[in-house]
């Protein structure tokens, strides 16, 4: 493997902290592990550390701490196991939250920048074209790389720490030009024009790419423009989490794929995949575990919701309360900006039960019983019931604020088709 | 009858294979307090990985599985060795930073297709080799 004077000098301990030694000892043998032949220096990481799993995890990161390790480039954090606004929310048994604590405090330490949320792309600045990225989170990979055209591999727990701190990723895998052709076509000619307009349809179309195309690059050819951010936001993360996938290219959005042929750098794709309304509607029903009947909560927010999507459960619920719990996941930056614009309150009145910095998925906050969750979001669907116990059921964000007021599971079968 | 493996992370080991039929993300589908398989439906549901050779045809590297064969380790629940059937940088990097931290460690191996059964006795040298059958 090729290293630069500095790298060398790092990893010898020539230069540097031990905790620079250790971060970059796990980025090269990382690189060496998966046939890399350098190192590539990065411009942001996304770390998805920050979740308690284990007391290991925290001894690690307090060590690298401990040791000098300081990120040296721009650093946000994913979740973590806590609400640090509304302490009493997720009910962890006192060891575990004070472990879960001391990791999100270990992150901090090193110069992670305390965003706790899985949508780091809300934030104000975020990698551009090209650029190089270490992010960690799946939705936020597959963001970065179909959307902002950012260069990013899917990073797990450690690595995308240790590439903040050595500032260098493993070159390999979609770092690289030639690894982003897309090898499967998702053909949408075949469904009607307003079907692809529809916010839930992103989440199911999401679902059914992850599903067909596993671990594969693909393009989806035939979206209308213009697309909003939290619909792109929807379809990553569905195929992100049925699927390991980290970049689509939809054609006329994606920074590098202004059309079809240009995602398949001029080749034909190995195999096209006609999407039919029968696909779509498959794909949907396979986001439920139940059909109807009595709804026991509405969870939003996974990815963590934007400013526009809370401000369209306010609309949409048009001042009727709700009558079970409604759960929105977000950003703190978030939260702050509905707070300063009273959105936050009204929400509240309604029945809003906010979860900053963390999500229902993810910790402890649900009430420990088995019931029904309503969801317009595909990854909660797909996790809930391992995480949480609950029955997913998905809807579009209407059915959801009107199974909340209703109390039951209502959902509009028009928009289908 | 010998193999030869690629090394991901050096060891040497013996012990029984666990091979896991399914594919299954170590995060929420292998408990890190008990080392048991957790994932509802899965071949191996109720098995033990603490204390195997795991053979893992197909890996999949879910982002936080690091964290549980790291958490395995630490508790020393960890398995004897990993044999991977496609390389890998998830699960071998929990097993690096175990070794940062002075925990034990396990060797990581990477083959194509690999033959090894649930029951198999087998014996891994540091070059990569495996004994099958001993």
């Amino acid at each position: 493997m090729k290293l630069s004077e500095q790298e060398r000098g790092v990893l010898s301990g020539a230069t540097g902290t031990v905790g620079e030694r250790m971060a970059m000892e796990i980025v090269v043998e990382s690189a060496r592990m998966m046939g890399a032949d350098r190192l590539v220096p990065i411009v942001s990481g996304h770390i998805d550390g920050c979740l308690y799993h284990g007391d290991a995890g925290v001894l690690f990161c307090e060590r690298l701490a401990e040791e000098g390790a300081r990120v040296t480039v721009p650093a946000t954090t994913n979740v973590a196991s806590l609400n640090l606004r509304k302490a009493d929310q997720v009910t962890l048994p006192g060891p575990q939250r004070e472990m879960a604590y001391r990791l999100m405090e270990a992150h901090r330490r090193m110069g992670c920048a305390p965003t706790w949320t899985c949508a780091p792309y809300q934030m104000p600045t975020r990698p551009a074209m090209g650029q190089q990225v270490a992010w960690g989170e799946s939705n936020a990979v597959a963001f970065a790389n179909t959307v902002l055209g950012a260069r990013t591999n899917r990073y797990g727990d450690f690595l995308d720490l240790a590439c903040a701190i050595a500032g260098r990723a493993p070159y390999y895998g979609l770092h690289c030009m030639e690894n982003r052709t897309a090898r499967l076509s998702f053909d949408l000619s075949g469904l009607p024009d307003p079907l692809l307009r529809e916010d839930a349809f992103f989440a199911v179309l999401g679902a059914l790419v992850g599903r067909i195309a596993g671990d594969a690059v693909s393009v989806v050819s035939g979206i209308p423009t213009p697309v909003r951010e939290d619909q792109l936001k929807s379809f990553c993360a569905a195929a992100a989490a049925t699927g390991a996938v980290a970049l689509t290219h939809i054609a006329g959005i994606t920074p590098e794929a202004p059309d079809t042929a240009a995602a398949l750098h001029g080749r034909a794709p190995e195999e096209t995949v006609p999407v039919t309304r029968d696909l779509i509607v498959d794909a949907r029903d396979r986001l439920s575990l139940a059909g109807s009947g009595p709804v026991d909560c509405v969870a939003l927010g996974s990815p963590h919701f934007s400013g526009d999507e809370c401000r369209a459960v306010l609309g949409l619920a048009a001042g009727r309360e709700f009558v079970v719990p409604v759960y929105i996941c977000l950003g703190r930056h978030i939260f702050d900006g509905l707070q300063a614009d009273g959105t936050c309150e009204a929400l509240q009145a309604l029945g809003v039960e906010f979860v900053v910095d963390t999500c229902v998925v993810v910790t402890a906050i649900l009430p420990p019983r088995p019931g029904v969750m309503m969801t317009n979001s595909a990854k909660f669907a797909y996790y809930a019931h391992g995480n949480t116990g609950y029955m997913p059921v998905f809807g579009t964000l209407s059915d959801c604020i009107r199974s909340a007021q209703a109390g039951e599971v209502v959902r509009d079968r028009e928009i289908w088709g | 009858m010998n193999w030869q493996a690629e090394v991901l992370l050096g060891g040497a080991a013996c012990g029984t294979a666990l091979r896991l039929d399914e594919p299954v993300s170590f995060w929420g589908g292998i408990s890190p307090t008990t080392s048991e398989v957790v994932l509802a439906g899965h071949p191996q549901h109720g098995e033990r990985i603490a204390g195997s050779i795991l053979v893992l045809p197909r890996p999949i590297g879910s982002s936080s599985s690091a964290s549980i064969i790291l958490e395995l380790l630490y508790r020393e629940l960890g398995p004897r060795a990993m044999i991977l059937g496609t390389p890998d940088a998830i699960l071998p990097i929990g097993v690096l930073v175990a070794r940062q931290m002075g925990w034990n460690t396990i060797p990581v191996l990477v083959m194509d297709a690999p033959p090894f059964r649930s029951g198999d006795e087998l014996r891994i040298l540091d070059d990569g080799t495996i004994e099958c059958g001993i």
